[in-house]
């Protein structure tokens, strides 16, 4: 096996949605740059929307929202932690992405007169622009990427980032999930878009990859950063969805809602008046589950025929499209039988929570070149369209920052010690295999993290983490293969214990079921009305408060409960019309 | 350390009356996000080496001869 050095101006890492649009755009703002996307399966078909996407879930279009009542919604729906200027950045960009990606070629849903066909599904606004056709997406990145001649480098793992002497970014480093070739790439900027913490649970069918995220988006960016001294924020804000049970992807209410589908319960009862995923939604979820009235259902057997064969067009042939397989093999059909869904396990997704790398209105970390996008990033709720804006603004800002920056030099040590890392599970004939390893370690996230949160069990499961730690050091890999499976391990492992020691920190419940801690039940804005930050510092993993910058967008009491009352009360007939004008 | 290996029915097969890697086809080897299929070069066709699958189905989707066939793997279905 051999090393490969080279050097570029800015590095991508990550193909999926926030990857592409930020090489496109470093590349567009100076071409004369060297944009490198460094991807770890094949850009044509990776990440989260390797078969597209059925809508953008925030989009903000003149005439059915403004900036500001986006950002109203999502400090809302966040329980009022959000730095606003990250929100509004991605509200302000948000229009003129969706014009950008039209004229590229995606197609979204228009009404008669060529206006988009904007939906309702959050709880206040109107944001939704269904794509029924957005299968084609990922090639119409590709074809731009192309025609902006960014070069791509497929199937090369990155595990960990180079940093200069005075803490700033100076590239990255990866193997070959082939050949196993160690990768030394030189960089005077970085993006990081390398996607949720997917594999962070187990999946109560018990199979590894049968997850909601795309399982390939392992935590690596997560890991990386933490280790390149970032600092993370929101962790404990984990990612827990409303799923197909078994199958464990979306339903999914968002497409499904504005036809007239709904969440019930066994009665075939409504109990939530709004399907946007949030942790108050997930917790009304969990109780209706928990509590006799579960399983919980989506409901569309009460839909006309011609609306049901449009959701099937939709629902199976866009993101998930395996879905009406499973649904033929139990018998599942819409027109007959509600969809039985469940809880996820959990992860970590800014895209739909909050948890991530921390990140300015630029998609600047705290590491000087450092930039993140997309589900990595904590920009709450940014979904795929945040995710394209971001891509854009962390690619712009990184061709800016290498116009006055220099490359760093190599510091052979960190390439020395990553080598070592890397191939030592190649060298170890006699090991433990890392699909055991991740079993027992994703089973222990599920044992001590799962909320609710209890503070004995999540100290356990910190102690159980440091033993894995151990284990890592006693896996072997045969191939290159399952190298790339050991060495995701390691960023799986600390993912559990940032989520661990974040949920710790933060002494009250905030975010509904997302941050149910059973020992500290109420919220506290006195204490907690603060982000937690984690960073690495001297060599372990610290939390810490930072404050919440002054709102750029007041709130009422009002909007800031709104997402407080998404149960529908049938005992309380004048509460549910209180609600009615929601 | 004393292993084992032990059988597993994975979710992706392949129609290998259909399959043309022998003629140097690798489109679904290529597109799969989790690198889990490969090319059997003694029969000169495609098959699932790894049971690590995401039933995400680029690899049906792009076959051009409509060789593969994604399954929802067992454990879910």
């Amino acid at each position: 096996m051999e090393t490969h050095i080279q050097t570029v101006d800015v590095l991508v890492i990550g193909g999926g949605t926030a990857g592409p649009m930020a090489a496109v755009k470093a590349k567009e703002a100076n071409p004369a740059l060297r944009v490198l996307l460094l991807e770890k399966a094949n850009v044509k078909r990776s990440g989260a929307i390797s078969m597209g996407m059925d809508g953008l879930n925030n989009a903000v279009v003149p005439g059915f929202a403004t900036p500001e009542q986006y950002v109203k919604e999502i400090t809302t729906a966040n329980d009022g932690i959000v730095n606003q200027k990250t929100v509004m950045a991605n509200a302000q960009n948000s229009y003129a992405m969706i014009e950008e990606l039209n004229d590229w070629g995606v197609r979204f849903e228009k009404d008669e007169t060529g206006d988009y066909a904007m939906r309702k599904v959050h709880h206040m606004g109107t944001y939704v622009l269904p794509m029924p056709e957005g299968h084609d997406i990922k090639k119409v990145l590709y074809r731009r990427l192309k025609r902006t001649r960014v070069e791509i480098t497929n199937r090369l793992v990155a595990t960990r980032l180079l940093t200069a002497a005075d803490g700033s970014i100076a590239g990255a480093m990866a193997f070959d999930c082939r050949s196993g070739d160690f990768h030394v790439i030189r960089a005077k900027a970085v993006v990081l878009a390398t996607g949720a913490a997917g594999r962070l649970g187990l999946p109560a069918s018990g199979y590894l990859f049968g997850t909601y995220e795309n399982p390939t988006n392992a935590g690596d960016g997560y890991s990386m950063a933490y280790h390149a001294g970032a600092e993370l924020s929101g962790i404990e804000c984990f990612q827990i969805n409303p799923l197909i049970k078994d199958y464990n992807g979306p339903a999914c209410a968002y497409v499904t809602g504005p036809f007239g589908g709904y969440t019930t319960n066994n009665k075939g009862e409504r109990f939530i008046e709004c399907d946007y995923w949030s942790g108050q939604m997930m917790m009304e979820f969990y109780r209706e589950l928990q509590g006799g009235d579960g399983p919980v259902f989506l409901k569309l057997d009460h839909l006309a025929e011609e609306t049901i064969s449009t959701i099937e067009t939709i629902l199976h042939t866009n993101e998930r499209p395996s879905r009406g397989r499973f649904h033929e093999g139990r018998g599942t059909d819409y027109r007959e039988q509600m969809v039985e869904m469940h809880i996820s396990e959990i992860g970590l997704c800014s895209g739909h929570s909050a948890s991530g790398v921390w990140v300015d209105e630029n998609g600047q970390t705290t590491v000087p070149g450092l930039h993140a996008a997309g589900d990595l990033a904590c920009v709450p709720h940014n979904y795929m369209l945040g995710a394209f804006v971001y891509g854009k603004l962390a690619g712009e800002s990184s061709a800016r920052y290498c116009a006055s920056h220099e490359l760093p030099p190599l510091d052979e040590a960190q390439v020395e010690l990553e080598r070592q890392r890397v191939w030592a599970p190649l060298g170890r004939s006699d090991g433990l295999p890392p699909g055991q390893v991740e079993y027992k370690l994703r089973r222990m996230v599920n044992d001590y993290l799962q909320p609710p949160k209890v503070t004995r069990k999540m100290e356990i499961g910190l102690q159980r983490f440091e033993e894995i730690r151990k284990d890592l050091d006693r896996m072997s890999a045969r191939n290159a293969h399952e190298l790339m499976r050991a060495m995701e391990v390691h960023a799986i492992r600390d993912c559990a214990e940032m989520a661990a020691r974040a949920s710790l920190f933060r002494t009250e419940s905030r975010w509904g079921l997302y941050h149910y801690r059973v020992d500290h039940p109420q919220s506290n804005d006195a204490d907690w009305f603060v982000h937690v930050q984690l960073q690495k510092k001297d060599g372990a993993m610290s939390c810490f408060k930072r404050p919440i910058e002054p709102y750029i967008v007041a709130l009422d009491e009002e909007e800031k409960t709104a997402y407080q009352r998404l149960r529908i009360n049938k005992e309380e007939p004048q509460h549910a019309n209180h609600l009615a004008h929601h | 350390m004393p292993i084992t290996s032990h059988i597993t029915s994975v979710p992706v097969s392949v129609d290998e009356d259909k399959c043309i890697a022998h003629k140097g086809c690798t489109v679904c080897v290529d597109v799969c996000p989790l690198d889990v299929l490969a090319i059997d070069f003694i029969k000169g066709k495609a098959y699932m080496q790894f049971d690590e699958c995401w039933y995400c189905m680029p690899c049906e989707k792009d076959c051009p001869t409509g060789a593969i066939h994604v399954d929802i793997p067992y454990l879910l279905r």
